[in-house]
């Protein structure tokens, strides 16, 4: 159960072996990685700069990561979210999951990821041809939310 | 009471510094911004639409009636694109 903000790359396949390593009791581990795109609405985008707030960008991780657990049985659960500049093909960020079956791990990392595209404390910025640019959020990322607070 | 606030993404560029320290009677979020925007024109510009402005007060996200009594730290950023 860790959460992770950093500026340096990750290597996915040594954290999910990690992840896992010394234990036969998962039978299920997903995991799902952000990466820069080269553009954006038709736009050429030459790099991406990613700004959050220290201090309340790990406390709004650890409040995501723990909910996850209170609503899935998760045996190990892992969020690793980079900020800085980066270039199209980067990793930007990745979530993990654990748990017996596959549906509670593959539920756990879709409600990880709608809850940090709109709820953790990061903020994109485009750079293009044209300047650079803040990315708006989208009102489908705000939606995304609504389907995890109906009654389950 | 003397408050740090914060400034992030275009609220930063718009109002010029990341942080500063703000001595203020303001009760709620709302009084702050109010407050704010009376100083000078880049706070004007920044707090025109707050549609587009989310705040957290001690680095916990909320509203702008959010009592401001006992906080330490408030800061304003648009909404959050992450992941």
């Amino acid at each position: 159960m860790t959460v992770r903000v950093q500026r340096d790359d990750f290597d996915l396949g040594a954290e999910l072996a990690a992840l896992r390593a010394g234990r036969t009791d998962i039978g299920a581990l997903v995991s799902f990685t952000g990466l820069v795109r080269d553009s954006a609405g038709g736009d050429a985008v030459s790099g991406l700069e990613l700004e959050h707030y220290p201090g309340m960008t790990e406390q709004a991780l650890a409040k995501i990561e723990s909910e996850a657990r209170d609503r899935w049985p998760l045996q190990a659960c892992l969020i690793v979210h980079r900020w800085g500049r980066l270039l199209p093909g980067e990793q930007i960020m990745m979530v993990a999951t654990a748990s017996p079956h596959r549906q509670a791990a593959f539920e756990a990392a879709e409600f990880l990821m709608d809850f940090l595209k709109s709820r953790a404390p990061f903020w994109k910025r485009e750079h293009g041809p044209a300047g650079a640019k803040w990315v708006d959020a989208r009102n489908l990322d705000e939606a995304a939310l609504a389907r995890w607070t109906k009654p389950r | 009471m003397s408050l740090r606030v914060l400034y992030f993404a275009w609220l930063r560029e718009r109002i010029g510094v990341p942080s500063e320290t703000v001595d203020t009677g303001a009760a709620t979020v709302a009084d702050l911004v109010a407050e704010l925007r009376t100083r000078e024109e880049r706070y004007a510009l920044a707090f025109s639409d707050l549609r587009s402005v989310r705040v957290a007060v001690d680095q916990e996200l909320t509203g702008f009636d959010a009592p401001l009594a006992g906080a330490r730290e408030v800061a304003f950023f648009p909404p959050m694109t992450g992941g």
